[in-house]
């Protein structure tokens, strides 16, 4: 019974087009997402919430900002490196957003090859892709500690208004912490798909379910949604 | 861009003619040629470089901002249409996951308003006497 909640019921997969489908999956006595496995499904209404969370964090910074009257930091200027005697404005967020964006690229690859069964390649890709998060997790501590030395505290800084601190700390903190636990949970995926759990549909030690490819698609969902709250913070903190 | 739009474009065509067939295929999950997963990551290395020159030159006021809200809205459209394969799934699900988002639309409206009268009432009785 629990099995078969994991795959396709192959009910109804032809639709209407346009809203009368929507209304029609949406309607009485119906599965709402059809050929949608819940795994997925789950973890898309998870990043939805997960969505209304960053979107506080970033109205908040919105609202401190807008509303305060002493000047707000530079950010060009405070993410600044002196690189071999140049001065480059914002480079080391620059190279992070880059950094990211290749982890989202070697993610999406790394699905395919999963549904491929390409069990190697699936599985080194997303140790790769590991390895960048944990590149940008160790980039973040550097801007952290750079900051901290030059005096930014989440109840003031040395350039201007009190709140830059609080909103970059409680921002890039909790996406940094989304990046850590991606990482956490890409290893664990890569590690199952390394020893062929997938192929063999080894039984998971904590759920006993089998376990199934879909599972580094719907980890990638995770990961690309960290890469798309990076896009907006880099927007809106970084560049604005 | 196009590349996604034309790929879309056909699974909706092969939709229409037959329905056995494309679930017969999402039963295996989501395949599309490797190829559309670097030209993506290729325009979004592109789209990354044109916000950081953004600052880079210093471009201010009105040009600044609308720059930067392009290339924030075509990198996030293009990951989630095509990294995140939203342009392949079901419309409910789509739209379950993309309509909510807007509702936060209206939060950023009431809060550009609350935040206005908060400057406007900093200014007028707590800004330092110069």
């Amino acid at each position: 019974m629990a099995e078969t909640a994991l795959t396709n019921t192959g009910q109804g997969a032809g639709r209407l087009p346009g809203w009368q489908g929507i209304a029609a999956d949406w309607a009485s006595d119906q599965r709402a997402f059809k050929n949608v496995s819940w795994g997925k499904a789950m973890m898309w209404i998870f990043l939805l919430s997960d969505t209304f969370i960053f979107s506080c964090f970033l109205l908040s910074y919105m609202t401190a900002r807008m509303s305060t009257t002493v000047p707000w930091p530079n950010p060009s200027e405070v993410f600044a490196l002196n690189i071999g005697g140049r001065h480059i404005p914002l480079i080391l967020i620059a190279i992070m957003t880059f950094i990211l964006i290749s982890s989202s690229g070697t993610m999406a690859m790394a699905v395919n090859f999963g549904y491929r069964r390409d069990r190697v390649r699936t599985a080194v890709l997303m140790l790769v892709t590991a390895a960048f998060g944990a590149t940008f997790v160790g980039m973040q501590a550097f801007e952290w500690t750079k900051l901290i030395m030059e005096g930014v505290r989440p109840w003031g800084n040395p350039w201007g208004a009190a709140q830059f601190g609080s909103s970059f700390f409680m921002i890039t903190g909790f996406h940094g912490t989304h990046v850590t636990i991606g990482v956490i949970f890409l290893i664990a995926i890569a590690r199952k798909v390394w020893r062929g759990d997938f192929d063999v549909e080894r039984r998971g030690f904590f759920t006993s379910r089998k376990g199934y490819y879909e599972i580094v698609e719907i980890m990638g969902l995770y990961w690309h949604f960290v890469d798309l709250v990076w896009v907006f913070i880099f927007a809106f903190f970084y560049l604005w | 861009m196009t590349n996604a739009a034309i790929h879309m474009e056909g699974q909706i065509h092969a939709h229409g003619h037959d329905a056995v067939a494309k679930a017969a295929t999402h039963a295996v999950g989501q395949q599309h040629p490797i190829k559309l997963y670097l030209v993506v990551w290729g325009w979004l290395f592109v789209l990354s470089t044109g916000s950081y020159l953004v600052d880079y030159f210093g471009l201010h006021g009105y040009l600044r901002w609308s720059l930067i809200l392009l290339f924030m809205i075509l990198k996030a459209g293009l990951i989630v249409a095509v990294f995140m394969h939203m342009a392949w799934e079901r419309l409910a699900l789509a739209y379950a996951i993309l309509l909510p988002p807007i509702a936060v639309m209206v939060f950023v409206a009431i809060m550009v308003l609350e935040s206005e009268y908060t400057h406007f009432l900093r200014v007028l009785f707590f800004a330092a006497p110069s």
